[in-house]
């Protein structure tokens, strides 16, 4: 990147924050047979170090098309993407894959807890191959289920499954951590648990936080809060009065 | 250990039945080839250093008699190393207790002591020793079979005069691991005695002194076996001599090597077709466990485990089982070889044969299973590696089901709604309909070809003894007769008819290859020896011409109307060229066949028999026996009762053992597969039929959506599997058949029904089994999983 570009970013920026991501109209199309299916339709987005954003729009828009090129699951079929000193849009599959394994911690709308091993083991399945984990006990402390930390999934129930997740997410100490819909199965009460412990890493280590959700309710604990529309960007609003996830109204 | 290890742990014990089959199926396809391959392996090594320390001879010659001045000139025949020259003599012995008679062959041993070649391996007491009177070794075999110990006598009729011998030592010899009168084709350890006897005193009785007529040779490192055969040809023509051979063509060894091939077909061909129906199994499986954990490899993506971690972690999977049945099939095959072993030690006579298991045997085992997994599973290993996290994260797409052709062509009326679910399952996904037929109709196959071998062996003997040989007794002569001597025959007590044979011994030779063999010479309307083919049907003489066995033909590479060359070993020994009239696919032994008047007329010497086969009135009667063991014309003979008697119990105690592992494992196979298809299809549909019961259907209904399908398709299945079995019966078949045996195809129709009992008594346990899990379905569970 030359001197003359990043300066272009940081005036895009309008922030005097760095920027994590940046992503320069980027487009996706599916190809189904002779369907083409757009599902990003040229998105510009940048994303700042330690902030907390909430994705908002009606389903089918692309929010989780948009969070998998963020996040290194997929690539864009056109436009760039960067990572810090990372380019996403080149990348190929173990550059992708390194990527994911060093700086990016996922949470998923159906968990995605491997059945066949206990909490602590699914937290471990990562932390073994990161690079400075903290311990599977400290990060399933971290999200108060440290009494389930030999449960199978198919012992916990859906809100301690998704904190489980948040666990595996943020145990690795991720520098940003993506989640499609945490709260989509859950009730209230445990949606609360898991946006808590969402909210407590993104203060205590700083993690660059990108939350999907339909529930516009809970836009009201981000910094800031992204409109997608028919896979574009609508509008982009910014929270002077950041809310503690206990005090949101469902 | 590493969470992921976890994981795989767990996730094999959650599929222990699945995969406890599939070992079960690879541990079958081992342990035939290491049993199989571990016991050809012992008998290899035995075999070879009993022959090399006991100097088993290279080239192997008779002769009617020659000075022993003409050993000299063998000795400076270019590449020969040691000579030793023999007397060898036939005769017929008493053996109390024995009706029947029995024939010893008498060989001489130098005066000196030790042979030079063809050494005996002395089991109890001494060799015999020079100028004592009457001294034999007697081969082991036929002192256990009839008691004899040291000190024993034992009546030989010698030159028509009956002469006491007497035992001092029990030995065996290399000549005779496998230990065939001639003519006999399955040993008679009861009727066959093998005597050494001191040179001196056995050239005395039978007029041989100064003389030989049996000479062995070995030879120097790299000297051509076929130039030294033909210079003794050439050298002991003008004695009478019978045609030299090599060891590979020496009755015993012949056997040996015949057998190795069998086993070499059993221990690979069986197995490798086995192995390859566990890799069908572990990529149905494989496929299944994939496709069950699109949303667990999206998440260890998702989270960095690279594709080859991913694509490991399945191998590792795969690569656990086979490393199971590995271990279960070296064990069982351990066993398996230790029993056939103490099997062949009953008819391969060894010093000592030891079962041994040299460590490359299950190497090789674990190596042929691992590609045969690898190629199985490399597709389904493959797709969970390559999976696109992105895309593993979305649900499956709802699978696409449409109206079958059965309902669209309006027969939906009669159909219930289960009924056309099962139809509509079947018809959305043909290729797993396909593979699950495949799967089935491979179990019947196996099936029926485990229990082939029963339908086969048992008709081999049924026609050897009812349509081959049909005489009851066979009686042979020491030199040829004219046909008086038949009438002479026909006229003993108890024998309503008599048929003669004629048997030359000659070379036939094709361009550069020839083989030394027996020409037979059987009457035109012959009543008691006719020829048959492995269809079963007898197959005419030609009144002109050879016939001879296609497998000799093809080992000559000669056909019908070739001309061959037949040089006879005996009488005025005339060489002729001779028409090959037809090639018989005939199932035992390689064979030549002409008519006998014609094959006199080639043999210049009238009408002469070589022995004859006799029809008895009721059973053949001692006093029958008493006569012919008292004329001296009269060298062997031999009732087919006895022989059949033999064969039977071969057959029982030896191949029937074989075949006995062989519907074990075949049984186990098809169990596998069945068990493995009704659970891969519970898996597949646990969730639908979940949501079923959760709509109200009862357990009967839903059992009868997925068991209805399991019975469809095992109904499908037999047919194929029928036809499978037989093709698959062929070619196995075809890789066992040798020089000894080539086997007819025979296929019981019993046997159909028995493999497609099994197969269907395999279904309706694995149904019961799946019926049980599908009662006890947790229906929280299964639709809590989201898949
Ligand atoms: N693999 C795919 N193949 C074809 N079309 C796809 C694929 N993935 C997504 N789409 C389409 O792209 C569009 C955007 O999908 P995406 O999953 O990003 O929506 P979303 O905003 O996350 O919706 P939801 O809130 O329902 O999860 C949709 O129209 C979807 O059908
Ligand atoms: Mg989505």
């Amino acid at each position: 990147m030359s001197e003359a570009e990043k300066e272009d970013v940081y005036v895009l920026a309008d922030d005097s924050r760095e920027a994590v991501f940046v992503a320069e109209g980027i487009t996706k199309v599916y190809k189904m047979g002779e369907v083409e299916v757009h599902a990003l339709r040229g998105v510009d987005l940048q994303l700042y170090e330690g902030e907390f954003v909430v994705l908002l729009g009606p389903s089918g828009s692309g929010k989780s098309t948009l969070l998998n090129i963020l996040g290194g699951l997929d690539v864009a079929t056109a436009g760039t993407v960067r990572y810090r000193d990372h380019d996403l849009t080149h990348a190929d599959e173990s550059a992708l894959t390194e990527y994911r394994r060093h700086h990016v911690g996922f949470i998923f709308q159906f968990y995605n807890l491997i059945p066949s091993l206990t909490a602590r083991e699914n937290v471990a399945l990562v932390t073994e191959i990161a690079d400075d984990p903290m311990s599977p006990d400290d990060a399933l402390k971290l999200v108060d289920l440290g009494d389930r930390l030999d449960h199978f999934p198919s012992q916990l129930s859906g809100g301690q499954q998704q904190r489980v997740a948040v666990a595996r997410a943020v145990a690795k100490r991720p520098e940003v951590l993506l989640c499609d819909e945490p709260t989509g199965a859950l009730d209230i009460h445990t949606g609360v648990k898991v946006l808590e412990a969402l909210a407590r890493v993104n203060r205590e280590l700083g993690t660059t936080t990108a939350v999907i959700t339909h529930n516009a309710a809970i836009a009201a604990m981000a910094d800031r809060v992204v409109h997608i529309a028919d896979g574009r960007i609508a509008k982009i609003d910014t929270n002077t009065n950041k809310k503690d996830p206990s005090e949101l109204e469902w | 250990m590493r969470a992921i290890h976890h994981k795989l742990l767990r996730d094999l014990w959650h599929m222990k039945g699945q995969a406890l089959a599939i070992v079960m199926v690879i541990a079958s396809g081992v342990a035939l080839f290491v049993g199989q391959l571990a016991v050809m392996h012992s008998l290899r090594v035995t075999r070879d250093a009993y022959y090399s320390e006991y100097r088993f001879a290279d080239v192997f010659a008779n002769c009617k008699r020659a000075p022993l001045s003409v050993a000299d000139r063998l000795r400076d025949v270019p590449g020969v190393d040691v000579v030793q020259t023999r007397v060898t003599l036939r005769v017929m012995l008493e053996v109390p207790g024995l009706n029947e008679p029995a024939t010893g062959q008498l060989i001489s041993i130098p005066d000196n002591g030790e042979p030079q070649l063809n050494d005996l391996f002395i089991r109890k007491g001494r060799l015999p020793g020079p100028g004592t009177d009457n001294e034999v070794a007697l081969v082991e075999m036929f002192a256990k079979a009839n008691k004899y110990g040291l000190g024993d006598s034992i009546t030989a009729i010698i030159n028509g005069r009956r002469q006491s011998l007497r035992v001092v030592g029990i030995v065996l010899s290399p000549e005779y691991v496998y230990a065939l009168s001639a003519g006999a084709f399955v040993p008679d350890d009861k009727r066959f005695a093998v005597m050494w006897m001191n040179e001196k005193q056995l050239a005395a009785a039978y007029n041989m002194e100064g003389a030989f007529n049996d000479v062995s040779a070995s030879l120097k490192p790299g000297a051509s076996h076929a130039e030294v055969i033909a210079r003794f040809d050439d050298i002991l023509k003008p004695y009478g001599g019978q045609g030299a051979f090599a060891q590979k063509d020496q009755v015993s060894n012949w056997y040996l090597a015949n057998e190795y091939k069998q086993l070499e077909t059993f221990g690979v061909v069986v197995p490798l077709i086995f192995l390859g129906i566990a890799a069908f199994l572990l990529n149905v499986v494989m496929s299944r466990v994939v496709a069950t954990q699109r949303d667990q490899v999206a998440a260890l993506k998702a989270f960095g485990y690279s594709n080859f971690q991913v694509g490991l972690h399945f191998g590792e999977l795969v690569a656990l089982i086979v490393l199971m049945g590995t271990i279960v099939g070296t064990l069982f095959g351990w066993l398996m070889g230790e029993k056939l072993i103490d099997l062949y030690t009953d008819f391969y006579h060894f010093p000592v044969l030891r079962f041994s298991l040299p460590g490359w045997v299950p190497l090789a085992g674990m190596a042929v299973t691992g590609s045969a997994a690898a190629l199985g599973t490399l597709n389904a290993v493959r797709r969970a590696a390559a999976l696109p996290p992105a895309e593993a994260m979305r649900p499956e797409a709802p699978p696409n089901y449409r109206m079958t052709l059965m309902e669209r062509i309006g027969l939906q009326r009669w159909l219930s709604q289960p009924t056309r679910m099962i139809l509509r399952q079947l018809e959305r996904k043909p290729m797993k309909a396909g593979a699950s037929i495949l799967g089935l109709s491979l179990a019947v196959a196996i099936l029926i070809v485990g229990m082939a071998f029963v339908d086969i062996i048992f008709t081999l003997i049924d026609i050897q003894a009812n349509v081959v040989h049909r005489e009851d007794v066979s009686v042979g002569f020491t030199e040829p007769r004219s046909r008086d001597a038949l009438h002479e025959i026909e006229s003993l007590p108890g024998v309503e008819y008599a048929e003669p044979y004629r048997a030359v011994s000659a070379r036939v030779r094709f361009g550069h290859r020839n083989r030394r063999l027996g020409i037979q010479g059987i009457p035109f309307d012959t009543r008691l020896n006719r020829v048959l083919n492995t269809d079963l049907e007898p197959f005419d003489l030609p009144r002109e011409g050879i016939l001879l066995s296609r497998v000799l033909g093809d080992s000559l590479h000669v056909s019908p109307g070739d001309e061959i060359i037949v040089e006879v070993m005996e009488g005025t020994r005339p060489t002729r060229t001779v028409k090959v009239a037809a090639l018989v696919d005939d199932f035992m032994g390689i064979s030549a066949y002409m008519e006998i008047g014609s094959l006199n007329r080639l043999m210049r010497e009238g009408d002469v028999i070589s022995g004859a086969y006799l029809l008895t009135r009721g059973e053949a009667s001692e006093a029958l026996f008493e006569s012919l063991r008292a004329r001296p014309a009269v060298a062997s003979v031999s009732s087919k009762a006895t022989s059949i008697e033999n064969l039977r119990k071969m057959v029982e105690e030896q191949l029937l053992y074989s075949i006995a592992f062989n519907v074990l494992f075949a049984g186990i196979i098809a169990f596998g597969i069945v068990y493995n298809n009704a659970r891969v299809s519970l898996s597949e549909r646990a969730r639908e039929l979940a949501s079923l019961r959760v709509l109200g259907l009862t357990r009967g209904e839903i059992s009868f959506i997925l068991l209805g399908e399991q019975a469809l398709l095992t109904l499908v299945a037999l047919p194929i599997g029928f036809f499978l079995g037989y093709w698959l019966t062929f070619a196995v078949m075809a890789s066992v058949n040798s020089e000894v045996v080539r086997m007819p195809m025979v296929l019981n129709t019993s046997t159909y029904a028995l493999g497609a009992i099994c197969v269907i008594f395999a279904a309706a346990v694995s149904g019961l089994i799946v019926r049980r899990r599908l009662d006890r379905l947790d229906l929280v569970e299964v639709l809590k999983t989201r898949e």
